[in-house]
């Protein structure tokens, strides 16, 4: 009861902080989507930052581990710590600049412009749609799973759940806590808009850090009766070398394992996010310590997975050995069991709170981003004829983010498969559009049809993909969707290849030879783009 | 690019050893691979700072859909 009242007090915190933001309000559609272009560089850091970091990054990262081992750090930690950055640089900067200067506040208008096509929002946004509400997905799925984990035994009157399943007795099912979080993220995007999003995110982001390290260290602490130090020797020396090392990982798909980081060049909700930065200068600290803070969060989540592979974790966790690497949903609970096992009642609360702070700090700015998005590209071009007032911009938005709220937690009754697969596969599709996103800023040539040709090429090749892998998983035992690859031969020896590199491959050659052959772009958007003297 | 081919440490790959007693070498290298990823950006954003004229974008226009 103890880490529910815990959990309840930190979520009313958020919504006063929500209601707050919203006083600040100006009115203006700018103001709700962009947060009117306000946002320093401690802010935005926190903001890119906690948007990027989710329950993929704390529950994954610890499942993935527990059940592969310290690859997924390289995989996915130190990769994205130079490619993030990357992005942020080449990417986010020049976006921003174009941004600030041209009034976008959506990709989609960016590429309506880029491309001088009125229309690529209709093949481009129910792509970018499908795939944020797919990552809105894992992160609902985790936070139901969080707050299960964390109250059970709090309400036996109320939740009998089965008896066979002793943490489900008296446990808040997994659907109800997922939905108690959609609503206090919906009502302070509602409210606060993107500055209420951007507020939040920062309080949020500090909080799981925080409370993350102290996670690490409390259970460090729980996992035997010597010092801190002599608990965690005696927990690293016990796990097997299969955990420590990258046996089981092939060296080309550790490699092709970089490209799913680029994803980040083509979220939208990051796109938005960068939109509101203050000046270019605010991007200077995230791009140096985006890389250390994910270090922060990723080490001990990792180091934790590891050591919930040993005799001595499951000694003093008792549940963790009911998990079985062959189910692939048990990866994410992983670390729920781990923090309820090993803290006491008042930190197991704020540890929960914390958890839950990195995943609502992604689900707010998705949130937002999909309703921003549904209102600038979908509902003012093509029902309001362009002139859609400052009062309907904010309305639309906010009626579009209930909307997508009731849907993503609608899909999610449905549970499909575990949060890090579902990750793995929404990112590879961000991924494969880097490359438009990428040649737009930095590529004269590209045409409309070019552009089509690459997003058709993407989505094409991830829907084979994807069908694939499913076909794949279904055949076997513990198939996880995130553990398919594609098998390439060369040379009598064969390679494999994360099913990015393919996506990637396609889109990049269809965009490049259809540019090529295609009718080059106006003399004027090449000039507006790529003025001479810049 | 150097941290790139870092990142690709084949000569760790089957290395059990521990540093300090608690972290595989394997985790240890990357880590320190994020931090040495955090001081190059350091220095990229010193000497190669993209943005050539911040007065540039602080210039205003509303936006508006391609016209093809």
């Amino acid at each position: 009861m103890t880490s529910a009242i815990v959990i309840g007090c930190y979520l009313a915190m958020l919504l006063g902080l929500g209601l707050f933001s919203s006083r600040l309000f100006s009115g203006s559609g700018k103001d709700f989507q962009l947060a009117g272009h306000s946002i320093g560089p401690v802010m935005l850091l926190m903001s890119l930052f906690g948007t990027t970091m989710t329950a993929f990054a704390l529950i994954g990262s610890t499942g993935e581990a527990w059940q592969s081992g310290i690859g997924v750090y390289g995989k996915l930690a130190s990769a994205s710590g130079i490619v993030h950055s990357l992005c942020f640089f080449l990417i986010g900067v020049k976006v921003w600049k174009l941004g600030h200067k041209y009034g976008y506040s959506t990709q989609i208008e960016f590429f309506r412009d880029r491309l001088e096509s009125r229309h690529v929002g209709l093949v481009l946004f129910p792509i970018l749609v499908a795939m944020v509400i797919v990552y809105i997905l894992a992160g609902v799925m985790g936070a139901g799973t969080v707050v299960h984990v964390f109250t059970s035994g709090a309400f036996p009157s109320l939740f009998a759940g089965n008896p066979a399943v002793p943490p489900s007795v008296g446990a808040i099912p997994e659907h109800w806590g997922a939905l108690v979080i959609c609503c206090v993220v919906l009502v302070y995007v509602f409210f606060g808009g993107m500055r209420g999003t951007a507020w939040a995110n920062t309080f949020q982001t500090i909080a799981f850090m925080v409370l993350g390290v102290l996670t690490f260290f409390v259970i460090a602490k729980g996992l035997g009766k010597g010092s801190m130090v002599e608990n965690m020797a005696a927990a690293s020396a016990a796990v097997k070398a299969k955990w420590t090392t990258r046996t089981g990982v092939s060296q080309s798909e550790f490699l092709t394992y970089m490209l799913i980081p680029l994803s980040v060049g083509m979220f939208p909700h990051l796109f938005q996010h960068w939109l509101t930065a203050k000046s270019a200068n605010s991007f200077k600290l995230s791009v140096v310590a985006h890389p250390i803070f994910i270090m922060l969060v990723w080490l001990p989540c990792v180091m934790l997975g590891i050591w919930a592979t040993t005799d001595i974790a499951i000694s003093v966790v008792k549940p963790l050995a009911r998990l079985s690497h062959d189910v692939a949903s048990d990866q994410n609970k992983v670390l729920p069991m781990l923090v309820k096992g090993l803290s006491g009642d008042v930190l197991g609360g704020f540890l929960a709170a914390g958890v839950l702070a990195a995943i609502m700090s992604s689900l707010d700015s998705q949130f937002l981003c999909v309703g921003t998005m549904f209102t600038n590209d979908i509902a003012n071009p093509y029902f309001a004829g362009g002139k859609m007032t400052d009062k309907q911009t904010v309305f639309w938005t906010r009626s579009f983010v209930i909307l997508v709220v009731a849907v993503t937690y609608g899909i999610s009754l449905l549970n499909p498969r575990g949060v890090f697969s579902l990750g793995i596969w929404c990112f590879s599709g961000f991924s494969s559009l880097f490359p438009l996103i990428f040649a737009a800023l930095y590529w004269k040539k590209l045409t409309k049809a070019g552009a089509y040709a690459c997003i058709l090429a993407a989505s094409g090749t991830w829907a084979w993909l994807f069908w694939s892998a499913m076909k794949w998983a279904g055949e076997g035992k513990g198939r996880s969707l995130s553990d398919y690859l594609i098998h390439l031969p060369i040379g009598g020896q064969e390679y494999e290849l994360m099913p990015v590199t393919g996506m990637i491959l396609a889109s990049t050659i269809a965009m490049i030879v259809v540019s090529l052959v295609s009718k080059p772009l106006s003399d004027a958007t090449i000039e507006k783009f790529f003025p001479a003297n810049s | 690019m150097l941290l790139i081919i870092l990142h690709q440490d084949i000569w760790l790959w089957d290395n059990a050893t521990l540093v300090g007693g608690i972290i595989p070498i394997g985790l240890f290298f990357h880590a320190c691979i994020s931090l040495a990823a955090g001081v190059i950006w350091f220095m990229a954003t010193i000497y190669a700072w993209p943005v050539e004229d911040a007065a540039e974008a602080a210039t205003h226009q509303p936006g508006k859909g391609g016209d093809a």
